[in-house]
């Protein structure tokens, strides 16, 4: 079985990200860039597929510009066998990430395709759905188990007020909610041998996807500000100023 | 103008967060229509009729939809939206889980979550965990929209007289199939439409700790919530989640223990109402967002506050 990870380049987890004070976008010179974390959650399950002899080549795809190899190589690091860059510039929307993916998905034909189920940057939680219906696959989205069966994968997923539990015929998609796995760190020994595995380079036209814009970023402010109130010296104090201030209990 | 909005729905009732959503959609303006995809939702279908403002209620009532999985629903949905110009729904897991799907359906983007509506054409969303506010435009024809349901006061319930219209057909994309949930049975209000969240972070050590936040929940009548840490650290189940990647929630009272106020957790409760934060670290973060803070070990206060309420 092949397994197809997208990851996505974004500002790293720990980075506090400011608007730009001309308002004009958020400030990203200089700042530490990652793997989105939910991606990250989504490489490691296809290496753990593999290591189970479940998987038999992880495949891991991203879209952006040149830096983003950076990413892939991590991913390669981490234990995927091969990379697939579909050079992008600017920051291609959802719906256009779910357009060439479906374009590395014709050219490489994998069985299970594992994404995170939003990025950190744009909190979008989209690409993987949008490919789905782009692909007509069956989806389980917020993944935090994920089971391959002969030709299905159960997927069991996040919902408001519990789990719920899906059958789909594979090819099928899935996106990773935060309690999936916990990711290793790439070893030394690792981050050596990925730079010496295959990383293939496409253009949109290659996948015969004429990238659009749909959405336009008009401008960025920070949010409100809600002012810190006081501190109570007791428990009873508190009671007191929820009772008779707030008037709340 | 026309906004069809998908009903949230378990097809025996219709969930508050389509009320929030029919706000949204009124503030836009023009015709504000309501569907319901299910089976057996006949009692859901009523209800929306009769939610104020609404011009009118698709039922597409099919055993296909039971679930309401994403595959299926998304075709009844793009199929239905011909004729719309907004289609809209809450952004709950459901909402998040097939909107996107109809958008692709319909080859448009999909504007997640908004939090403010400047025109028809523009919105504002939180992006990066909510540090930052930010203003987009589309220039699709159609749009389609999830709404944060805390953003929005929701509509009255009742008033409406709507006509409920019966849609025939059934989409089955035959490619996934329900086995089974485990939804968590509890007594508690649910912590979307809870008036009292207690949540508790890291620094409640463990899971079995949680458990000193149940006294205080019942007598409080409140849902009991977690910060991402919590669920990280494998303290309690994701549903608990309040944060920018887990459940938005905008209380009238919101007690935040041993939680230090990461900007991921701050994004899903700082429109709360009251805000108390009780915390041994009087650095703590979430001590600037608090109404009433309380430094302290809340192995010691817990007891104290329960025996107090």
């Amino acid at each position: 079985m092949k397994v197809l990870v997208a990851v996505k380049r974004v500002v790293d987890y720990n980075v506090k990200v400011r608007a730009k004070s001309d308002g004009s976008d958020v400030e990203l010179n200089n700042v530490k860039m990652a793997i989105n974390p939910f991606c990250e959650i989504a490489v490691e399950e296809a290496v753990r597929l593999k290591e189970a002899g479940t998987a038999s080549e992880v495949v891991v795809a991203s879209i952006g510009d040149k830096s983003c190899q950076e990413q892939i190589r991590t991913a390669l690091a981490l234990g995927a066998d091969r990379g697939v860059h579909v050079e992008a510039e600017g920051r291609p929307e959802p719906l256009e990430i779910a357009k060439l993916l479906k374009g590395v998905i014709a050219a490489e034909s994998p069985d299970l395709i594992i994404l995170g189920k939003q990025s950190i940057d744009g909190d979008n939680n989209q690409t993987g759905q949008m490919l789905g219906a782009l692909t007509g696959m069956g989806q389980g989205t917020f993944a935090s188990e994920v089971n391959v069966g002969d030709g299905t994968v159960q997927v069991i997923r996040e919902v408001d007020g519990g789990l719920q539990t899906v059958e789909l015929t594979l090819p099928a998609i899935v996106t990773t909610d935060l309690r999936l796995n916990e990711p290793r760190y790439a070893s030394l020994p690792n981050i050596m041998k990925a730079k010496k595995k295959p990383l293939e380079t496409f253009s949109p036209s290659d996948l015969g996807v004429d990238v659009q814009s749909h959405v336009t970023l008009v401008s960025v402010k920070p949010p409100a500000e809600r002012s810190a109130g006081i501190k109570v010296e007791s428990v009873e104090q508190l009671v007191d100023k929820l009772k008779n201030e707030a008037k709340v209990i | 103008m026309k906004t069809l909005i998908v009903a949230e729905h378990d097809n025996e009732s219709l969930k508050p967060a389509t009320l929030n959503a029919v706000a949204a959609a009124q503030q836009l303006g023009g015709d504000v229509d309501i569907l319901v995809v299910g089976s057996g939702c006949q009692g859901v279908a009523d209800a929306a009729a009769s939610i104020a403002g609404v011009a009118g209620v698709l039922s597409a009532d099919n055993v296909v939809y039971e679930h309401q999985l994403a595959e299926n629903v998304s075709l009844a949905i793009a199929d239905l939206a011909v004729g719309y110009d907004f289609v809209m729904a809450a952004a709950t897991a459901n909402g998040k889980n097939f909107m996107p799907r109809v958008a692709a359906l319909l080859d448009v983007a999909q504007i997640s979550d908004i939090t403010g509506i400047i025109d028809a054409e523009t919105f504002e969303r939180p992006i990066y965990a909510g540090n930052v506010m930010a203003t987009v435009k589309s220039s699709d024809a159609k749009k389609v929209i999830t709404v944060r349901t805390t953003a929005f006061d929701a509509v009255a319930a009742e008033g409406g007289t709507a006509v409920v219209q019966q849609v025939d057909g059934a989409h089955d994309a035959g490619v996934s199939r329900f086995v089974g949930e485990e939804v968590a049975v509890s007594d508690r209000p649910e912590l979307t439409a809870a008036s009292v969240v207690i949540s508790g972070g890291r620094g409640m050590q463990n899971g079995d700790n949680f458990s000193m936040l149940e006294g205080i929940a019942d007598k409080l009548n409140a849902a009991i919530g977690a910060s991402r840490a919590a669920v990280d650290a494998g303290f309690v189940p994701n549903d608990y989640q309040v944060g920018q990647t887990g459940k938005i929630v905008a209380p009238d009272l919101y007690i935040a223990v041993g939680i230090s106020g990461a900007i991921q957790h701050l994004a899903g409760m700082k429109d709360s109402k009251v805000i108390v934060a009780i915390n041994k670290d009087e650095d703590a973060p979430i001590f600037q967002v608090a109404d009433y803070g309380l430094v302290a070990d809340l192995f010691s206060a817990l007891p104290e506050l329960e025996a107090a309420l």
